[in-house]
């Protein structure tokens, strides 16, 4: 397959999906706006929107053990791309999805960005999806990634959901939204690292609709430097279900962190429950790793690792 | 061989102030290898002190600490771990996210197959292979981090092992396997040397030799069945505190207008 991928692209397409050459099974990878590849398989068919930029994906039912990727790299400084992902995902899938993105930007001018996906799962699903994001390069230009995520579940399916921010990201603001039907659970977890000047913020708003439904929302961030990070999930409970958030910060050197983890009951047969934490990495900690040999520059690092694996 | 030689620590008896306390006193003491050593005394005697300036954890005020003839007073924690100390802390930390077997690979410095961490663990009590993937957090009692953490020392194998106080935690059937490890590896006779710091008397019975410190200082030392009888351990059970009468309490009397 004659794909033009630069090292960069290569180096790129594997820190946010771990993919080496191009995937096995349905994938699609967008450059700078633009289509790199796309590759349909017998059960999942991917198609180009004709409202918006960005592709629709359609999963037949009963579709079992299929990876899907749609990774996105953008390595033009200067550019702001704004792409619209749509699945659609037939009953009694089981499939896991990988996205992410990752900027490159070795020039002054700002690279942005903004994906809004939206996952209309049926019921008796499993699905998991894996988004990675990251940023790199010399350039003094914000690599900004501004992610917006739409989940609505069926009944009885379960969906899990792994939300990287892995370094390098100047500006993001996260938007994740999910509606959740009868018997189905969402695991949304969240793990986000920011240095030097970095700013982020995640605004997530599950809607447990259906009874029986249930959702663990979890982050655990690291802040670094000077950077900010605030955190706003909340869970609104419907129907008898349940619902627990959890949100864990290490915060470091000049950096601030703000998390407000909210539950709503709007009925009285709902059981939402939350917590929250910011902390230094404890003393207790490293020394405990010293004197396993570590120096202790490594045992902060292995503790950072841990807490963000 | 581990030789502690005149040392002092000294803390300043409030923040700021000038006045200083002694914790360790003038100590002298040498933990030959292939020993199992036991520290025994009264609370606030200067036990885990003495602990932690061996590990590095604490620095004296003076004196000095050789194991093997080096001088290693001013070594970090990392390079003494280096140079073979090994610590059982007694209230060992928590990590988030970091799996047992993590630990354990980092304890032994090496990649372990499951089939040894498996060994460790089952060696404290934790016989399920479940064990490897939990994490070291605050999901765990206080008993189950602390038989971690003494499967993180088996683990780490170091040529001279300080455990501050490790039964404390542990339950009555794990202390039974405990002793027979800590009987296992010193009837290994392979170099190795145990501190346990103790009032266990089960614990001291397995010793070559019993220090007894208090106020910072040795005030005895023999094997045990020179030093047992002078710990007064077997009258601990005779005497003890009679029970009082629980306090009656008479609702009516309580006044409920307030």
């Amino acid at each position: 397959m004659a794909v033009d991928l630069s090292p960069i692209d290569e180096s790129l397409l594997a820190t946010i999906a771990n993919i080496h050459g191009m995937p096995k099974g349905a994938f699609n990878i967008r450059r700078d706006g633009q289509l790199v590849e796309r590759h349909n398989s017998a059960y999942v068919e991917i198609s180009t929107k004709t409202d918006n930029p960005g592709i629709d994906i359609k999963v037949k039912p009963g579709t079992k053990g299929e990876s899907v990727f749609i990774p996105v790299i953008v390595t033009q400084s200067g550019l702001k791309d704004v792409v619209y992902n749509t699945f659609y995902i037939g009953d009694d899938c089981d499939i896991d999805i990988i996205a992410g993105c990752g900027i490159h930007n070795d020039s002054h001018a700002a690279s942005e960005h903004d994906g809004i996906h939206s996952f209309h799962i049926g019921n008796n699903c499993r699905i998991k999806y894996i988004e990675k994001h990251y940023g790199e390069g010399e350039g003094t230009g914000e690599r900004i990634l501004n992610p917006t995520t739409n989940v609505f579940m069926g009944e009885n399916s379960f969906c899990e959901m792994e939300m990287v921010q892995l370094k390098g990201v100047s500006s993001t603001v996260r938007d994740t939204n999910a509606k959740i039907g009868a018997g189905s659970k969402l695991v949304l977890t969240e793990r986000l690292l920011t240095h030097d000047d970095q700013t982020a913020e995640s605004n997530v708003v599950i809607e447990l609709e259906g009874e029986d439904s249930s959702v663990q929302v979890v982050s655990r961030s690291v802040a670094q430097d000077n950077s900010v990070q605030i955190f706003n999930p909340l869970v609104i409970g419907k129907a008898a279900c349940r619902g627990h958030v959890q949100c864990d910060a290490i915060i470091m050197g000049n950096a601030r962190v703000k998390s407000i983890p909210g539950i709503e009951a709007d009925s009285p047969d709902a059981i939402l429950m939350h917590e929250a934490a910011i902390g230094k990495i404890a003393g207790e900690q490293i020394t405990k790793l010293m004197t396993l040999g570590l120096t202790e520059e490594e045992a902060e690092q292995e503790i950072l690792d841990d807490f963000l694996s | 061989m581990l030789e502690l030689k005149n040392l002092v620590f000294e803390v300043p008896v409030k923040e700021g102030s000038k006045e200083t306390k002694r914790i360790i006193d003038d100590l002298t003491l040498a933990i030959p290898d292939d020993t199992f050593t036991v520290i025994t005394g009264p609370n606030g005697g200067g036990k885990s002190t003495l602990a932690k300036l061996i590990m590095g954890i604490e620095s004296p005020t003076s004196g000095q600490i050789l194991l093997d003839g080096e001088d290693i007073t001013e070594y970090s924690i990392t390079e003494r771990a280096k140079a073979g100390i090994g610590y059982g802390f007694q209230q060992p930390a928590r990590f988030k996210g970091m799996k047992v077997k993590k630990l354990l690979e980092i304890a032994a410095g090496e990649k372990l197959p499951m089939l040894s961490c498996n060994q460790y663990l089952s060696k404290v009590g934790l016989c399920s292979a479940d064990w490897l993937t939990r994490e070291v957090d605050k999901n765990l009692s206080g008993g189950e981090v602390k038989r971690i953490e003494i499967a993180t020392m088996l683990a780490r194998d170091p040529k001279l092992a300080i455990y501050d106080e490790p039964e404390a935690g542990i339950d009555l059937w794990s202390f039974d396997r405990l002793t027979e490890t800590f009987r296992s590896i010193h009837d290994a006779g392979n170099g190795r040397s145990i501190i346990i710091i103790s009032h266990q008397e089960r614990i001291i019975r397995l010793a070559d030799n019993i220090v007894l410190l208090e106020n910072g200082k040795i005030s005895t030392t023999g094997t045990p069945e020179e030093i047992m009888p002078k710990l007064g351990l077997v009258r601990k059970m005779a005497t003890g505190c009679t029970l009082t009468e629980p306090t009656r309490l008479h609702i009516t009397e309580i006044p409920t207008t307030c």
